[in-house]
Order: structure tokens, then C-alpha cells, then sequence
């Protein structure tokens, strides 16, 4: 290899109290498909933010096509070829295709000739997109698709891309690699950061391991094992939950013709959703993001009350009754936003132990707070659950998202639900954490309770699901025992053509 | 009953009685599209008012006076700015605080001014155009600063929905974050949307005191600036909608006190409460029916940002 296109050297930044990147060095070079792999907190994000422009580095020195590389502003960074899609999407929900693009662009053309490049760009990369349409009402796949369009149109050196996968389905992923793939023969450099190693080894031509904000290693990943990449990551050898047999027990939780309309302009309705779930059981929901998996938890969790008779609970109706109610009977949910849904960000771990165990752990009692049970059980939680914290009073917003996760799961489990509806467990959680949440959830089930699991990560839903049903635009298909399953046929129930695979078997 | 009152003069001192709102009304429809909750409108319009006000007499010059007027109006919202995009204080509490402080801090200026009659405005002269019948009155017997609020309306629409800067503003309203990731400068381009929105709270409290009353009293306001922030939310944030909210006010206020003089058979207070519930009852119900969400409230509206760098 000639010399790289982009060249770090010696990249240090520290935030106050923990060196974020510390002397990081490496090259990428051109057309190079290149991995950073590292768990939460490694430092991939901050170490992308500098080449991006976003953050200053305190030392070292970055060059780009050997000049020396130093943007202080994204527009500068852009304007000598780096280009970047986030993995929380930064696009304007309420502005059209071809604003959001213009917008990322320095010197945009008139809207007409812009939404005729864009339509142009979009279908060469087989990546079809409409410039005139609102992108609230877009897809996560289509989404996505704005951004890399934005990306492309000014025909970037090095295209980042972080966790980019994480809201796409099979099928979209493919298309993307597809995409990524063209891009790297015509020499664009793509800096590639991930959690899913099998993505990596597929796609990737070479890997830079990051941990505690230094690289611990490179490799080629296409010659190493997903379990070789993921114990250079997390440092030491890691276990895959284990499960004991499982007998399916007697129904405790039904649904049955659950429908609701959307809470809010850009939500998703739900539409004749129906389904049971026995004891002892794991059901996995899997679907991409904004097909109704946020508003059926709200519908299980009692959040938002339901149609009479539509959810019962061991034969008892529980569809009118709000989430104190429910949880009284033993019906426990966890949702997929920490801060500020599963958890009230600026109260402490104490607080916020109370505010779901107050009824099913006798925290109150005669309207008075029991406040040393309470620390007790948050510090319960906090010790079972491996949860790394300096104690129970400290506010749940200075938690890791890995840490608070294993908080808000742990708190519900040590309930001891009969039923527990989680949505997203392991989103943005490192290996080991939700390695670690896996196997308490696996454990549960174990003791059996029910419990649906609503994620977006399928691995994850076969590794611990009994059964798995795909959410799509408001319907659930039928559940389908998980062992039964292939990629191909989850990527059909995903899309919503299951009717059509009923209908071929 | 209706027989007193003319159509002509009542249409047009319906544009007059509707000015000032629409022109603070055209501010705050800015502010808040760069996300920003300035509930200041009313201390900004008073502040203009009197300075407008002492300007004008000082100068002799009533366009002097408008700038002055303006120029208030600006400054006391760089206060609003300065406070809450970087000092990150709350922005309803300070807003309100703006309003107050504004109406104490106009007494204190006004003191001098009381009973003095300003400079006039006088209308433009557009020649054999002014004489026609009902439209001559109506279209071309204004003064400057009439047509100035409506071009502003029309420069607004345009620079909002046609513009690179306008769609800059839109997105830094709608989320901050993501403005801030692709290099775009929110808190300058939110400082800006406030001192504009300022300038025209201020410019319609000097049109209050140089031309509607035309005199300097204490609190002359009185609850303008409230209807105008009222009127920016249930126009959907639309310029067009502004103009009408505001025209309906100003012509409903121009009514009623016609129907008070003509000696019509409803108490006054019904009367007196007529324009805020038919304006507020129309806009309700259009904006009801119309549900194109990419013209609604911006996402981050209110919303604090700090930079994590």
C-alpha cells in the first residue's frame, strides 16, 4: 500500500476526569474499507468527532493526503473530503428530502438541478429517494439513505460511518454493503464503526481495536474470528448466556385484537395485534424502528389503556387499568429511553428505585417513603446487576448508558415480575454489559416468568428468544418458534410478507 | 345601527389599529422559528414605544423616531439573547422578566414625555391614485410604515420558505443538536432571529405611540404584545396567518369601538372582550383543519443548547 490517505498520529483528547483518546495512531488508505471495533466508551466517537471537525484534539496531529488535516468546523472538515453519517441521524424531521441535504452542503446548487442530482446519486448507488417527501415520515432505512446521499454529492475522500447498521433490516443492510462496497472500488475511503462483528469480517479489509481510549491491536478482520475480534475489544474472554432446557408452561399473558391509533403526528397505529405468551417463555418482537414497537409497549406496560378485553393478564382484563395497577398484578415493563422514560435523569438511582418499586417492594408505606428500604434495594440492585456507580445517590444522568441500562433492567427483574415487556435492552450497550442483561433476562424466564423482548437486534433476539414475531407498520405477525428459523425468512417477516409465506407453506 | 359607520374609514383604520401586532406578531414568528420562546413581545413593544416616542420629539423626525424605536426594542432583546443562549437561563422565566422589566424601565424613561404631542406620519402620496373611491382610501392612503409591515410579511414568507438563511433558521428551530453536528452556527443564527424580532417588537411599539394614539402614556401597551405571541401560535407559524390573525384583531377592535360609540345595546365589556375571542376562535379553527406538520411548531421551541465540545 502506497502512502494512506488519511494519516493519525499521536491523537490525545481528555474530558475532564477520563482521557478519551490517548496517543491513537493509525492510517487509512484510499478505497480501504476500515473498522474501528471497541466497546462503549472506548473512544470511537470522540476520535471521529476530531477528524470530522467537531471536537479539537489536545495533541497529535492528523494528515490528509499527506497536507496536515486540522478542521475546526464541520464545513471545514467537509470541504477537504471527509464526510460523516451519525449514528444518531441528524436530520430535521419537519424539512423535505432536499432541505436536509441542502443544508449539509457548503455551496448547494438550485433546489431543481439539487433534487435532479439527488435523484441521479440515489438510483447509480441503488439507493432510491424521493427529494420532495417530509423526512418525519420516512423510514429508518430511508433515512439513512438521506444521509449517505447528502455524503455523496460532494463526492467525499472518506466517508465515516457510525454503527450505521442499527436500524436496518437484512435486506437493507445488503443493500448498504452493496453501496459501501461500489464506493470503496471507486476509491473512497470509509471508515466503518460497528458493534455487529460478523458485519465487519464481511465487509471490512482491515481493523483497529480500541479500549480505554487507546489501540490495543489491528488485524485483517476477514482473517479473524468474530470471538478473536470481541475479546481483543473487551480484553478478556468473554461467555455466551447459557440456558437451561425450557418446557412451556400455561398462558399468563394474552393479547387479542389490540388496536390503537397513533399517540403523536409522527407515530405508527397499532393495528389487530395479537398474540399469547406462556410462562417460562421469551418472546422476541423483532421489526425496524418506528413500526409500533415504542407504542406496544406503551399498550403492555399500561402507559397508554387499550380497547376492554384486548389484554388480559391470567384471565384478568387488565386493558383499562394504568401502569400502578398493572404492575401490582405482576405485568413489569422496562422502555427502550433511559433517560427520561425508564428513568427521570436528574433524580438518583435511590429515587428512581422508588418510583418503579414503591408498590411490589412495600417502599411506602401510609403515604411515607421507607427510605432505607429503598436505599437498600437500589443498593440490591446495584449490586447484583454489576452496576458501576460511586453509590445509589448519584443522579441517574452521570451514568453510562451500559450502567444505567443494567440499573433499569435489574430493577424490574428484582421485582420478580410474572410478566416483563422490555423494549431495546441491550440498545448502545457494550458486549459485556449486555451479555451480562442477556443472561439475567434468560434467568428470569428460568424461574418462569414471561417475558417479551422488543429489540432491533436480531442476533440478540435468536440467541434468547423461544419464539420470535416481526412488527410491521403496526401489525405483529404470528410468532414463530425462533429454532425454525433463516436470515431470509426474518427478513420477509420484517418487510411484512408474512401472509405471503403462510399462504407458500 | 350599522348606519354610522362607514366601510371605507373602517377598513382603514382597521390596518392601523392592526400594525403594531403585526409587526411585533412578524418578530416573534422569527424568534421562534430559530426555537427561541421570547415572551418579552410586550416589555420589547413598550420599550419601542417610548423611545420611538422620545426620539420623535427630540429629532423632530418621525422616521428617526421608528429607527429609534427599533433600536430599543433590539437592544432589550439582546439582553433576552445574551441571558438565555449564553448565559443558558431559563427562557419563559426570562422572558416574562423582559416583559416587566420593559414596562417598569419606559415609566422611568417616560417620565419627561407625558402630554406632548409627536411629530406627525403622514400618508404617502400617491398622487390621483389617493382619490379614487373606497380603494383610494383603503390601498393607497397609508403611511409608510403600513406598507412597510406588509412587505415584511411577504419578505418573511420568502425568506423563510425560498432562502438558504431562512431554511439555516428553520433547521436550527428544529433540532439544535442536529444543526450543530452539521457545522451550522445556532446560538449566532438564534442571537440574530432575536435581535430582529426586537427590532420589530420595537417598531411596532413606536407605530402605537407615533400614529395610533399618538401620545406617550404609561403601560400604552396594554396586553398588545400578549395577543401578538398569542397570534404567532395559532397562525401555525405562518406569516400569512399572522397578517390575517392580526388584521382580524385590529379590525374586530376597530368595530366594536364603533358599535361602543354608535350606542348598540351590548354591554361594553362583551364588546371589550370581542376582538381576543374572535381572533383566537377564527385561528383555532383554521389551523384545526389544515395539518401540513412541515409549517407547525419548530421541534426544539424553548429548548435550551449547549455545545458539548
Amino acid at each position: 500500500m502506497s502512502a494512506p490517505l488519511l494519516e493519525l498520529s499521536g491523537l490525545t483528547k481528555a474530558y475532564p476526569g477520563v482521557v478519551a483518546n490517548d496517543d491513537v495512531s493509525f492510517g487509512i488508505g484510499r478505497g480501504q474499507i476500515h473498522a474501528l471495533l471497541g466497546e462503549n466508551g472506548a473512544g470511537k466517537s470522540t476520535l471521529v468527532k476530531m477528524i470530522y471537525g467537531l471536537v479539537r484534539p489536545d495533541e497529535g496531529e492528523m494528515r490528509l493526503e499527506g497536507r496536515p488535516h486540522a478542521p475546526a468546523t464541520p464545513l471545514e472538515a467537509r470541504a477537504a473530503g471527509v464526510a460523516m453519517v451519525f449514528q444518531h441521524f441528524s436530520l430535521f424531521d419537519a424539512l423535505d428530502v432536499a432541505e436536509n441535504i441542502t443544508l449539509g452542503m457548503a455551496d448547494p446548487p438550485p433546489r431543481r438541478d439539487l433534487a435532479e442530482r439527488i435523484r441521479k446519486v440515489s438510483r447509480d448507488y441503488g439507493l432510491p429517494l424521493d427529494p420532495n417527501r417530509i423526512v418525519g415520515d420516512l423510514s429508518a432505512g430511508e433515512r439513512q439513505r438521506v444521509e449517505i446521499v447528502r455524503c455523496l454529492l460532494q463526492s467525499p475522500k472518506l466517508l465515516i460511518m457510525d454503527e450505521p447498521t442499527s436500524v436496518l433490516t437484512p435486506q437493507e443492510v445488503e443493500i448498504l454493503f452493496a453501496t459501501l462496497r461500489k464506493l470503496s472500488a471507486e476509491g473512497t475511503a470509509i471508515l466503518y464503526i460497528s458493534h455487529k462483528l460478523d458485519e465487519i469480517r464481511s465487509l471490512c479489509d482491515a481493523a483497529t481495536i480500541l479500549r480505554l481510549g487507546k489501540v490495543v491491536g489491528a488485524c485483517d478482520p476477514r482473517e479473524s474470528s468474530a470471538r478473536e475480534l470481541a475479546e481483543m475489544m473487551v480484553g478478556s474472554a468473554l461467555s455466551a448466556p447459557a440456558r437451561g432446557g425450557h418446557v412451556a408452561g400455561e398462558v399468563i399473558l394474552e393479547v387479542e385484537d389490540l388496536s390503537l391509533p397513533p399517540a403523536h403526528a409522527f407515530g405508527t397505529p397499532l393495528r389487530r395485534i395479537g398474540f399469547g405468551l406462556a410462562k417460562g417463555e421469551i418472546l422476541g418482537i423483532g421489526g425496524v424502528a418506528g413500526n409500533g414497537q415504542d407504542e406496544l409497549l406503551a399498550a403492555l406496560s399500561g402507559e397508554r389503556v387499550s380497547p376492554r378485553g384486548s389484554v388480559r393478564l391470567r384471565e384478568t382484563d387488565v386493558s383499562r387499568m394504568g401502569p400502578d395497577a398493572r404492575r401490582a398484578l405482576g405485568l413489569l415493563s422496562a422502555p427502550e429511553e433511559r433517560l427520561g422514560h425508564a428513568a427521570a435523569p436528574d433524580m438518583s438511582l435511590m429515587e428512581n428505585a422508588l418510583l418503579s418499586g414503591h408498590g411490589r417492594k412495600a417502599l411506602a408505606r401510609r403515604g411515607f417513603v421507607d427510605w432505607g428500604r429503598t436505599a437498600a434495594f437500589a443498593r440490591d440492585v446495584i449490586a447484583r446487576f454489576d452496576v458501576r456507580t460511586p453509590g445509589e445517590h448519584v443522579a441517574a444522568r452521570a451514568l453510562s448508558g451500559g450502567n444505567l441500562q443494567k440499573f433499569v433492567i435489574g430493577r424490574e427483574v428484582l421485582q420478580a415480575p410474572d410478566v416483563l415487556v422490555v423494549n431495546q435492552p441491550t440498545w448502545g450497550v457494550d458486549a459485556a454489559a449486555a451479555a451480562a442483561i442477556r443472561q439475567a433476562l434468560l434467568d428470569l424466564a428460568e424461574g418462569g416468568a414471561g417475558i417479551i423482548v422488543i429489540s432491533q437486534d436480531l442476533d440478540e433476539l435468536m440467541e434468547i428468544s423461544d419464539r420470535f414475531a416481526a412488527l410491521n407498520e403496526g401489525r405483529l405477525s404470528a410468532p414463530v418458534a425462533t429454532a425454525t428459523l433463516d436470515v431470509e425468512r426474518i427478513g420477509l417477516m420484517l418487510g411484512g410478507a408474512w401472509d405471503r409465506e403462510k399462504s407458500h407453506a | 345601527m350599522f348606519g354610522t359607520i362607514s366601510p371605507t374609514l373602517l377598513v382603514a383604520a382597521l390596518m392601523v389599529a392592526a400594525t403594531p401586532i403585526l409587526l411585533a406578531a412578524l418578530g416573534e414568528l422569527v424568534v421562534e422559528k430559530a426555537g427561541v420562546l421570547n415572551l418579552g413581545v410586550e416589555g420589547m413593544m413598550i420599550i419601542g414605544a417610548i423611545c420611538g416616542f422620545a426620539v420623535a420629539v427630540e429629532t423632530g423626525s418621525p422616521v428617526a423616531g421608528f429607527a429609534g424605536g427599533a433600536l430599543g426594542g433590539a437592544a432589550l432583546s439582546l439582553v433576552f439573547g445574551v441571558l438565555t443562549q449564553f448565559l443558558l437561563s431559563n427562557q419563559v422565566a426570562t422572558g416574562l422578566a423582559l416583559t416587566l422589566f420593559g414596562l417598569g424601565l419606559s415609566s422611568l424613561l417616560g417620565q419627561g414625555y407625558v402630554g406632548i404631542k409627536p411629530p406627525a406620519t403622514g400618508r404617502l402620496d400617491f398622487g390621483p391614485l389617493s382619490d379614487l373611491p373606497f380603494a383610494g382610501r383603503v390601498v393607497f392612503g397609508h403611511d409608510w410604515v403600513v406598507y412597510l409591515s406588509l412587505a415584511l410579511t411577504v419578505g418573511i414568507w420568502w425568506f423563510l420558505r425560498r432562502s438558504r438563511a431562512g431554511l439555516t433558521l428553520r433547521a436550527v428551530g428544529e433540532s439544535h443538536d442536529a444543526a450543530h453536528a452539521l457545522g451550522l452556527r445556532v446560538r449566532a443564527t438564534r442571537l440574530a432571529a432575536i435581535a430582529f424580532g426586537g427590532a420589530c417588537a420595537g417598531l411596532g411599539g413606536a407605530y402605537l405611540s407615533l400614529v395610533r394614539v399618538p401620545q406617550w402614556t404609561e403601560g400604552m401597551t396594554s396586553g398588545v404584545g400578549w395577543i401578538a405571541l398569542a397570534i404567532v401560535v395559532f397562525a401555525s407559524w405562518r406569516p400569512g396567518g399572522v397578517l390575517l390573525g392580526a388584521y382580524l384583531f385590529g379590525g374586530v377592535t376597530v368595530l366594536q369601538l364603533n358599535l361602543q360609540a354608535a350606542g348598540v345595546a351590548i354591554p361594553v365589556e362583551y364588546l371589550s372582550m370581542s376582538p381576543y375571542l374572535i381572533t383566537i376562535a377564527v385561528l383555532v379553527v383554521i389551523s384545526a383543519r389544515g395539518t401540513r406538520r412541515s409549517l407547525g411548531a419548530p421541534a426544539d421551541l424553548g429548548k435550551q443548547f449547549h455545545a458539548t465540545r
